[in-house]
């Protein structure tokens, strides 16, 4: 405890990092998970393919990638752009099936009332589609941020900064403290993204009751 | 470009893939982690997540503990397993338990609880006793879904065990890690490449059995 303490600035700072390389690729996966969702529910047979396909992404173990993307992508290992690059791609993995199914489950009955009264395909979408199947998008972004947040911590080892330079240098110094607050911190870190998450729903989609998913 | 060209030659060059520290000796000590890592925690999860299924209970401490793995970082509890137990593979070891448990209990339990509740009602009212009910109704018919929550615990293992390296222990990621250290990039992308193949191969090998599973009458 005295050590966290003793060295609660950098572990802010670290906090920070952390949070930098996370809510980009949180934010990535959810803009771009959505457009490709609505699409392969409305192309029929390329959902499963799509939907299939993505989440083959999950697959690839996270620190091969960080090194793979590089070449693609012409940025150095340690660029941060890489890193947030390689979240995304798995934000997406676990995003675009559960946008997928929160889209799919809105009912055909309103879809097709709001068509008779007049509504266009994209006034639709957003006043329509997009609020009903909020609290399941929603759920969805909660599992992609958590697992996001643990996954940053991968990047230490190849010299990002993060909370999870405090498990290389914990573990290269021998200082136990110090994995101890990383994986505290990561923990909090989460918690607090995921309940900001949940404030955000509760605020844009108030007519959702507690209680109720 | 010249960077992939050369991880390419690398892993077409027999010379690399010979020796005890070739990339032909890694693989098979990654995949006999994987296959220890995966044993081990079917042991002791498999049954824990079935009997929570059959009986309902301990439902809410399984779904927790899954949402708690999740959002643990893998690398912070490789090196601390490491700290205390020393370089080796004992630490990797427990590492990859705690993170495949959770999934091959949470896939189990899901596999028991799929099952048509009529189902397993009609098969009571056959006479089958509980242990039948499991074995030859509750187990054969989730079946897709246990096999499911070990294919998300082995996926886990095989991206851990790369990180292992890092701690002292082998496998692939010994050679990435080599490559890191070095500035070797053709290195550090032909280890990345071998992991990754491995990943796919290795998820694609559990669809293929589900989806033969599937053919087989009597189950789900």
């Amino acid at each position: 405890m005295a050590w966290i303490l003793d060295h609660l600035p950098r572990i802010l700072e670290l906090s920070l990092a952390h949070l930098l390389l996370a809510a980009p690729a949180i934010a990535a996966a959810f803009l771009v998970a959505v457009p490709i969702a609505w699409a392969a529910n409305r192309v029929r047979p390329l959902r499963e393919i799509v939907v299939s396909g993505t989440g083959l992404l999950y697959a690839v173990p996270s620190l091969p990638l960080f090194i793979v993307l590089p070449i693609i992508l012409g940025t150095g290992v340690r660029d941060t752009l890489n890193v947030i690059v390689a979240l995304t791609i798995f934000g997406l993995a676990l995003m675009v099936r559960s946008a997928a199914d929160a889209l799919d489950s809105v009912d055909g009955g309103v879809r097709l009332a709001s068509t008779a009264v007049g509504y266009s395909a994209a006034l639709r979408f957003f006043t329509v589609e997009l609020p009903l199947a909020g609290p399941a998008l929603l759920a969805g972004l909660r599992v992609v941020s958590v697992s996001t947040i643990s996954l940053v911590s991968v990047s230490a080892v190849l010299g990002v900064q993060s909370l999870g330079s405090l498990f290389t240098d914990g573990f290269e110094r021998g200082i136990v403290p110090s994995i101890v607050a990383g994986i505290a911190f990561t923990a909090v870190l989460a918690l607090l993204l995921d309940l900001l998450l949940v404030a955000a729903g509760r605020l844009t989609m108030p007519w959702v009751k507690g209680g109720r998913r | 470009m010249n960077h992939v060209i050369d991880a390419f030659e690398l892993l077409a060059d027999p010379d690399a893939w010979g020796g005890p520290g070739g990339f032909g000796a890694r693989t098979l000590e990654h995949l006999w982690y994987t296959a220890l890592a995966l044993l081990i925690s079917a042991v002791i999860a498999l049954p824990a997540g079935l009997v929570i299924g059959h009986t309902g209970r301990g439902r809410a401490l399984a779904v927790i503990s899954t949402g708690m793995v999740r959002a643990l970082p893998t690398l912070g509890l490789i090196t601390l397993a490491a700290l205390f137990l020393g370089i080796g593979l004992t630490a990797p070891m427990i590492a990859f338990v705690v993170l495949a448990v959770p999934s091959i209990i949470a896939g189990a339990y899901a596999g028991v609880e799929s099952v048509n509740p009529v189902t397993v009602d009609a098969a009571k009212a056959q006479g089958m006793s509980r242990w039948q009910v499991l074995t030859r109704v509750e187990i054969p018919l989730g079946l897709p879904l246990i096999i499911g929550g070990l294919r998300n615990a082995a996926l886990q293992v095989v991206a851990t065990a790369t990180l292992a390296a890092y701690v002292g222990a082998g496998g692939l990621g010994r050679q990435l890690f080599l490559g890191l250290r070095t500035q070797d990039y053709a290195m550090m992308l032909a280890a990345s490449i071998a992991v990754i193949l491995l990943a796919i191969v290795l998820d694609a090998s559990f669809e293929v059995t589900q989806r033969l599973l599937r053919r087989v009458p009597g189950l789900a």
